[in-house]
């Protein structure tokens, strides 16, 4: 929180961090909202992969997204250690599974540094820059890119 | 609000009325000869009439106009309401709804029909009642000498009649200076002449905003001079031809009467003069200032038909009759005006109008208040009610975990809250009920119409008809509903020689009825026709290779071969029910809204079509089923029975295929967990239970879950609204652990396990 604290005048945009295994991400937190503890989620017929199934979030139906395996790494095995960041893009909730929520940051535009000329398909579909503060490097997703679409969508 | 608020509320209103009318008439068709029956059928036509005037829906105004003037002639006893008098109106009624629906949401409608029934109504008018006819004639004359003097002048007994003197007002038709009682008061009067230059249009003031505006300072009369008004055809549309001449009283002092012009001041020509006091301060009692403009037309409307009324002989009554039909119609136009009539009124208009709503109020049967509730809000609440009712029962579960005697006094606090949750629940479901009577009255128009085209002599009897059901499930009702009706007076009923030759009378009776039973809706629809002709029945579905030839069916399971797809007994397919859509839509649409229906027939004694439906849909009777370690609900209405698999009663069929013998007939044994794909392998059907299930293609199948945890009702959650459509999956539902649970689409699962996949399936439906 470090960071939070200097930059706070500054202005700029907010983004919340956080873990996967040994790589650090992070969400605008306009789209996050709130963070919950795992809970076990009811899986899927025919869902894919890093679909986890569905919770129950007062009532409403959201389905949980294994943000590890979404990103194309290993699949998370949910402990009661692990969070979900539930986060809203247009009229859609999901919830990602994530290790921990690690820092807010209040940074300027400025200070995305495009993403590496790679051909990974990671780096094409998710991946809208990265960040280097006090020395770690946190990686900026596209939330979008990471929900679930539907056949009609994609068509 | 705006002016298409404005009309959503008149077109609101047109369907109250509407259902009026035609309540009215089927009263009147059984021959209640009640004048205030008579007269709320007039009031009804009148009101709508009203309102259209005033949105310029000329189609709708001049048809409401002939339909009026014949329900007038009845209304002053000039013309029996016999049947075939009735059957007119009746048919004119449904021109009326039809020509609604047309401004409302466009289209067009069958002119040649409505213009025939014009001709109709002005023939009963006119034709059949020759004494209305000649009375007509000499009052004629005078209807048009009245015109110019208005109303409130031709009969001043009746304080009501003066509503009419809004028009000649407002619309500066006549002056009323020598109407106006004389009154001395004590304030002091000014006498403004105002004449409005083209400049004051065109800069878009409004003559009749500022004089309202005025008419607030104080007591008013208002003098139209149209001296300057050329013939029509050389009038200058935007030109501006009248001035004002107004008395006016008040304590607010010649600066506030000229700060009402303050942003016109340089559009016209103004002057304002102090008067003595009490010298020319006219009392306006009986008069009354500018009105908004809505209101103004009904008015006017109201006043065109007074010459109407005068005609008659008893010209006094009729007089007041008119009158509290357009006090009704003035009084729904005030409601449309809202805010801006209310505030425009001066406290004597206010009061009239007020009087005019109480008479309006007394004339229409005094109904139950209520109020317009955007649908929105409701289904908020529900769902909200909906949570309320899963987080109390997720309370209840861990107290009881947490609580093995069960004696603490949290317990009891939580059984109060729990009934207190049901009263909440029940109550917010009883604001989306609804009776089933608007779907019934239009069932009547259905069975008006195939009569017709049929040559049949039909009578529609509903019962229950205040019978209350969610408001979706009636939405949804109406068009298989249609479509029995259809099929029982077409097929049905017999030609009224054939009745007769069977000794029943000629005209055939179609039975609706709705009532409640344990929780669901029960409709029966029943006639007294032939009945199902099983022979014929049994030779088609042997034709149409639905059965074997030699099958050996119980007269029950012929009777319900009639709802399978393709299924249609009338010799040569009429243009009526043989529109491709048999009794298998009708079973289908039933059994998509979670209904079941049943048909059992007498020969000779007619058909009885039973339909059970749930009260909402928002709350679906599951079975509790486990699969592969996950729990699933199956909605109830799907299970025809569950059994517990004997192993000499499954056999294996082809490779992967098995087959369930029950009572000595094989069913295809599904297994829901393979097909969802929550185990890789077939279980042993030995260790589980299935459940016999009924699928939209009428086939059976024996769904093989593990285990059945029990039977509930669960409130159902969508899934799309935050993912995608599932495959094999209805909806989800929260149980009461707090977990979410899958609702089984059993149709999905069953048509999957014909082969077809369930992927292909949605990815179809996604591209369709």
């Amino acid at each position: 929180m470090t960071y939070l604290a200097k930059n706070l005048t500054n202005g700029g945009r907010e983004l919340i961090a956080f873990r996967i295994g040994d790589q650090e991400f992070c969400v605008n937190v306009m789209s996050v909202r709130e963070i919950r503890g795992w809970t076990p989620a009811t899986p899927m017929p025919h869902a894919p992969r890093y679909v986890l199934g569905v919770i129950n979030l007062r009532g409403a139906v959201l389905p949980i997204i294994d943000l590890s395996a979404r990103l194309g790494m290993r699949p998370a095995e949910p402990t009661v250690r692990h969070v979900i960041i539930v986060t809203q893009v247009k009229d859609k909730v999901v919830g990602l599974l994530v290790e921990a929520v690690s820092d807010i940051l209040t940074i300027k535009d400025e200070d995305i540094q495009p993403t590496p000329d790679m051909t990974s398909e990671f780096e094409r579909t998710f991946a809208r820059g990265i960040l280097a503060i006090e020395g770690r490097m946190i990686c900026l997703i596209e939330l979008e890119a990471v929900f679930p679409h539907s056949e009609s969508e994609a068509a | 609000m705006d002016m298409n608020e404005i009309k959503e509320i008149f077109f609101q209103e047109c369907e109250e009325q509407l259902a009026e009318l035609e309540s009215g008439l089927l009263r009147l068709n059984d021959g209640d000869r009640d004048p205030e029956t008579v007269n709320a059928v007039f009031r009804a036509v009148h009101s709508i009439k009203g309102g259209a005037g005033a949105f310029g829906l000329d189609d709708l105004v001049s048809f409401a106009h002939v339909f009026e003037t014949t329900l007038d002639c009845v209304r002053s006893n000039k013309l029996e309401p016999t049947q075939e008098v009735l059957k007119v109106m009746l048919k004119s009624a449904d021109v009326l709804a039809d020509l609604t629906n047309v401004a409302r949401d466009g289209g067009s409608v069958d002119q040649a029909r409505s213009a025939q029934l014009i001709r109709e109504l002005e023939a009963l008018a006119k034709g059949e009642a020759p004494p209305a006819a000649s009375a007509a004639e000499p009052a004629a004359p005078k209807a048009v000498a009245a015109k110019p003097a208005p109303v409130a002048k031709a009969a001043p007994v009746e304080p009501v009649v003066n509503e009419h003197g809004f028009a000649p007002v407002a619309f500066s038709f006549d002056d009323f200076g020598g109407d106006e009682d004389e009154a001395v008061s004590d304030l002091p009067a000014y006498d403004i002449v105002f004449k409005p230059k083209s400049e004051l249009y065109t800069k878009g003031n409004e003559a009749t905003l500022l004089l309202r505006d005025l008419s607030r300072l104080g007591e008013m009369s208002i003098h139209c001079n149209m001296d300057s008004l050329p013939p029509l055809d050389q009038m200058d549309p935007e030109a501006a031809y009248f001035s004002w001449k107004v008395s006016i009283k008040t304590d607010k002092g010649e600066d506030a009467v000229r700060s009402v012009f303050e942003f016109a001041e340089w559009d016209c020509d103004l002057e304002v003069t102090a008067m003595e006091t009490g010298e020319a301060s006219e009392s306006a009692s009986d008069d009354l200032p500018m009105q908004p403009v809505p209101f103004d037309l009904s008015a006017l409307d109201g006043d065109l038909d007074v010459p109407l009324g005068v005609v008659e002989e008893e010209e006094q009554i009729a007089a007041a009759q008119e009158a509290v039909a357009a006090a009704e119609t003035a009084s729904n136009v005030v409601q449309m005006a809202g805010n801006a009539s209310r505030a425009a009124a001066s406290e004597k208009s206010a009061a009239a109008a007020a009087a005019a709503q109480n008479n309006a109020q007394q004339a229409s049967s005094a109904a139950a208040p209520t109020i317009r509730v955007d649908l929105d809000r409701v289904d908020r609440l529900i769902n909200l009610v909906g949570e309320l009712v899963i987080n109390q029962a997720m309370l209840s579960q861990s107290v009881i975990e947490n609580d093995s005697n069960g004696v603490s006094s949290i317990n009891m606090g939580l059984e109060e809250l729990q009934q207190l949750t049901r009263e909440i629940q029940d109550s917010v479901m009883a604001i989306r009920a609804q009776p089933v009577k608007p779907v019934f009255q239009r069932m009547a128009r259905t069975v008006r119409e195939i009569a017709d085209i049929t040559g049949k002599s039909v009578r529609l009897v509903t019962e229950g008809e205040n019978t209350e059901v969610d408001k979706t499930v009636i939405d949804k009702l109406a068009e298989p509903l249609t479509h029995m009706i259809r099929n029982a007076v077409d097929h049905g009923l017999e030609m009224p020689e054939k009745r007769l030759a069977a000794g029943k009378s000629a005209e055939g009776t179609v039975k609706l009825t709705a009532k409640h039973r344990s929780g669901r809706i029960v409709i029966e629809l029943s006639d007294d026709g032939a009945g199902i002709n099983r022979e014929k029945v049994r030779q088609k579905a042997i034709d149409n290779d639905l059965i074997a030839a030699d099958a050996n069916l119980s007269d029950e399971e012929i009777d319900n071969l009639i709802f399978h797809a393709g299924f249609s007994t009338a010799d040569k397919v009429s243009d009526l029910s043989g529109r491709g859509v048999g009794m298998d839509v009708v079973k289908r649409s039933i059994q998509a809204l979670g209904g079941r229906i049943n048909i059992s027939s007498k020969p000779g004694h007619g058909s009885v079509f039973t339909m059970s439906l749930p009260l909402t849909l928002a709350v679906l009777d599951g079975m509790v089923v486990t699969v592969a370690g996950q729990t699933l609900v199956v909605p109830l209405t799907a299970i025809v029975e569950t059994l517990q698999p004997d192993a000499a009663a499954i056999h294996s069929f082809g490779a992967t295929q098995r087959l369930i013998s029950i009572r000595n007939s094989f069913c295809p044994l599904v297994d829901v967990g393979r097909i969802l794909n929550f185990r890789a392998t077939q279980a042993n059907p030995v260790e589980g239970v299935a459940l016999l299930v009924e699928s939209e293609g009428g086939g059976q199948r024996a769904l093989m879950v593990d285990a059945i945890q029990g039977q509930r009702q669960v409130v159902i959650k969508s899934l799309e609204a935050n993912y995608t459509h599932v495959p094999g999956i209805a909806a989800a539902t929260i149980l009461g652990d707090g977990r979410v649970a899958l609702i089984l689409d059993v149709d999905a699962v069953v048509s999957a396990s014909r082969g077809q996949s369930l992927q292909l399936e949605s990815s179809l439906a996604a591209a369709g």
